[in-house]
């Protein structure tokens, strides 16, 4: 049913699941990372990704942008096939922007630099264009002022809105964020939580890895609580988090929370 | 302005220290010359070595097995043999086997002359280590980096272009600076091949001036200064390459 993409044509575009996930299995050698994991994300919605180290949420965020290929199962990214084999990445990365745990801005760019490279290198745009979208871009993140500022100048949660705006620069659909608080001092954490609330607030579609319990009860309107490579149960915020039905879930809740 | 000449001169009557090249115009035209020829080697061959060694360091982490061992062929090969044994062979070897033009009297005019088969297989030997010194950096360059360019929409040359190269270069610099300034004094291995350097013009020199240690004081004196521009040179960009904040 999900091959045929004349019956899903009727339906407007709005309620068409952005990103597409069914039965996804990845192997890295014998051992088996994700097990068979569907879920659907719409414009506009913010998803949290919760669940034990090691049960596979990096794993599982990192194929939506082909970062990871696939073994088995299907993801599309507003009618891109992920797992299509001529699959064009540039379109892909186009629409899916990516944040990372270690922010990994290029060291040898100021933060303005770090802004504007991809949009001039990889989309061409003009240079006076991007760099004004720059500055605007910092200033949402709440660094202007640090544009002439190199990465190891710049304090973690600093650098993490860097990225941020890094991201943004290239104006994507669908945003990623792969525990992009879990390397940061605890003081700044909140700097880059207020970022990344804003951008869920102005509609910015959200897929979130991470180990904030209490921001994602606050900002995502879908969690999902994957363990040992599965999706163990999911649901509304409010109601994952008070009633949690499986004793895996439970047992995580009651150490985190 | 004849000062300098006049102080040698004087010095070889008084002293018997005969540095002809400082007073006599002939030795001193076919030193400069000699100089201009060595510069000329260093200058081209540092500039090929480098493209060489960046393009078979991103052939070397590409996809292609085929290109792959190519680049390892042409390492092996390169850094395995003497650097005079492959001049021999691309100027005696390689030069005769190609074509050549003929003058109107007869001579054959080489596709090639010494000059340039020298600068070809100078390059080629130190364009192999470079491979393996841009090697080193790009190691050293954390793969999360790469990933972050290529969820960025960076394909795998671009990123090398414009994140994984600036950021290798400053790890594999101080190894680049040793092989560019092995390089410089291995130019003077053009002289197995009668190409006017400035160690084939100083020899000439002193074998027709009788003053071989004079000349060798020369010598030695004219590339202990060229490696130390070079190694200026060298210093100079690694500082300006530095980046504030940044340290391994």
């Amino acid at each position: 049913m999900f091959d045929g993409a004349s019956p899903m044509l009727s339906v407007p575009p709005a309620d068409l699941p952005i990103v597409q996930l069914l039965d996804v299995h990845k192997s890295f050698g014998e051992a088996e990372v994700l097990k068979g994991i569907s879920f659907a994300v719409r414009r506009g919605e913010v998803v949290c990704i919760i669940g034990p180290s090691g049960s596979g949420k990096s794993t599982l965020i990192r194929c939506i942008n082909a970062l990871v290929p696939l073994t088995s199962g299907m993801i599309r990214v507003d009618g891109i096939e992920v797992a299509d084999p001529k699959l064009d990445k540039l379109a892909l990365r186009r629409k899916v922007g990516m944040v990372f745990q270690q922010y990994n801005l290029f060291p040898h760019k100021t933060a303005l630099e770090n802004v504007m490279m991809a949009p001039i290198h990889v989309l061409g745009q003009d240079r006076r264009e991007v760099e004004v979208r720059a500055h605007a871009l910092l200033a949402k993140v709440r660094l202007a002022g640090k544009e002439a500022a190199y990465p190891g100048e710049m304090s973690g949660g600093q650098q993490q809105r860097v990225a941020i705006a890094r991201s943004l620069a290239m104006r994507p659909d669908v945003m990623l964020f792969d525990e992009v608080t879990a390397a940061l001092d605890p003081e700044t954490v909140k700097e880059v939580l207020v970022t990344i609330r804003e951008l869920a607030e102005e509609g910015m579609t959200c897929i979130l890895v991470t180990h904030e319990m209490n921001f994602a009860r606050e900002v995502a309107d879908h969690v999902y609580f994957t363990d040992r490579g599965v999706i163990v149960e999911h649901g509304p915020p409010e109601s994952l988090f008070s009633s949690a039905v499986d004793p895996r879930t439970r047992r995580f809740l009651s150490q985190v929370l | 302005m004849d000062a300098v000449p006049n102080w040698f001169r004087s010095l070889y009557e008084t002293t018997g220290f005969n540095f002809t090249v400082f007073y006599d115009p002939y030795d001193w035209h076919r030193y400069v010359n000699g100089l201009k020829i060595t510069l000329l080697l260093m200058v081209t061959t540092i500039l090929v070595s480098l493209v060489i060694g960046a393009v078979g360091a991103f052939i070397q982490g590409g996809p292609s097995r085929f290109l792959r061992s190519v680049v390892n062929g042409f390492v092996v090969v390169f850094r395995n043999t003497p650097p005079l044994v492959q001049i021999f062979f691309f100027y005696f070897g390689l030069g005769t086997l190609l074509p050549a033009a003929r003058t109107a009297d007869g001579l054959r005019v080489p596709l090639l002359d010494n000059v340039q088969w020298a600068i070809v297989s100078l390059a080629l030997f130190a364009g192999a280590f470079n491979v393996e010194i841009f090697r080193s950096g790009i190691e050293a360059v954390p793969r999360t980096t790469v990933e972050a360019a290529e969820s960025l929409g960076y394909t795998r040359r671009k990123a090398y272009l414009y994140v994984v190269l600036p950021l290798a270069l400053r790890v594999c610099l101080p190894a680049l600076n040793n092989n560019l300034i092995n390089l410089l004094k291995t130019t003077t291995l053009a002289y197995a091949i009668a190409v006017p350097e400035t160690l084939y013009a100083v020899k000439q020199i002193w074998s027709e001036s009788q003053n071989v240690l004079e000349m060798m004081m020369v010598l030695l004196a004219t590339y202990a200064v060229l490696v130390g521009v070079l190694v200026w040179i060298m210093h100079r960009w690694e500082r300006a390459l530095r980046i504030p904040g940044y340290s391994r």
